[in-house]
């Protein structure tokens, strides 16, 4: 029996070039996935695909917004952006492409594998991206609790 | 391996503690990008860096990495050394280079994580 049917949603604006609070969106996910009592292994993957895009949007893009919705089932994570847009979705999605610039690699980020780790970490992944005008992300990673967790 | 014997075989200062001594942690990842750690780390893990900047403190956060292992020596700036605390991770500076640091530490029994 399902007693807690809990649906729980939001949305975060982020800055490009916003490295001072980069991450602080996908933390916040990550503690309301983590007071909902959510198993661990979703909030790591959901953690992770979040912060990959939170800091894509960071590195490349003017602004862009992140909406999580959390059901019993599933998390679901859309990134969406105004930015540069990625011309060859297939040679970006190959692991160690990137086309970030040194001043973002020295920063530790640009090493090509922010959406081979997106992909990783979620059930589902769709990603459509318009040059000159954005990209957005879509990402379903579903909740694997166990049979008695799942029976509360 | 327990985070007092890495203090002690890498010679390092903890520069914020958020666990016991006596934790032990499981796995090592060693890498100045970030998307790597968010790939390959399991949670858990070691992260050993020269990347001395608050992302590194943010993306163990992410990923469920407990102890950061700044190389070389190098300070964490003010603002990573509050982030830490903040986000509860444990930060200890080694004067090894990152090479050095894994050499002493593989010898001693700590491997890489594991793949999937």
């Amino acid at each position: 029996m399902s007693s807690h049917r809990q649906i729980k949603e939001g949305s975060f604006h982020i800055l490009g070039g916003d490295f001072a609070n980069a991450g602080e969106a996908s933390t916040s996910i990550k503690r309301e996935l983590l007071e909902m009592g959510v198993e661990e292994d979703t909030i790591r993957r959901v953690s992770i695909a979040t912060f990959e895009a939170e800091m894509n949007i960071i590195i490349y893009a003017t602004a862009g917004i992140i909406r999580y919705t959390i059901t019993p089932e599933e998390v679901i994570i859309i990134a969406e952006d105004m930015g540069p847009g990625i011309e060859d979705i297939e040679l970006a999605m190959q692991e160690g492409y990137s086309t970030a610039p040194d001043w973002v690699r020295e920063m530790g980020w640009g090493a090509g594998m922010g959406l081979p780790n997106m992909k990783k970490n979620s059930d589902v992944f769709k990603i459509d991206s318009v040059v000159g005008e954005g990209t957005r992300v879509d990402m379903i990673i579903k909740r694997r609790r166990n049979e008695t967790e799942a029976d509360q | 391996m327990r985070l007092r014997q890495i203090r002690e075989l890498l010679d390092a200062v903890i520069v914020h503690q958020a666990i016991p001594e006596d934790t032990d942690l499981s796995w090592a990842i060693a890498t100045d990008l970030m998307s790597e750690v968010l790939y390959y780390s399991k949670d858990n893990s070691l992260l050993i860096t020269g990347l001395t900047r608050q992302q590194a403190i943010r993306t163990a956060h992410i990923a469920d990495i407990r102890v950061v292992v700044f190389t070389k020596g190098k300070e964490p700036d003010f603002q990573t050394l509050e982030l830490a605390k903040d986000k509860g991770v444990t930060l200890l500076i080694t004067p090894h280079c990152t090479f050095s640091a894994c050499g002493i530490l593989y010898e001693r029994g700590m491997r890489c994580c594991p793949d999937e």
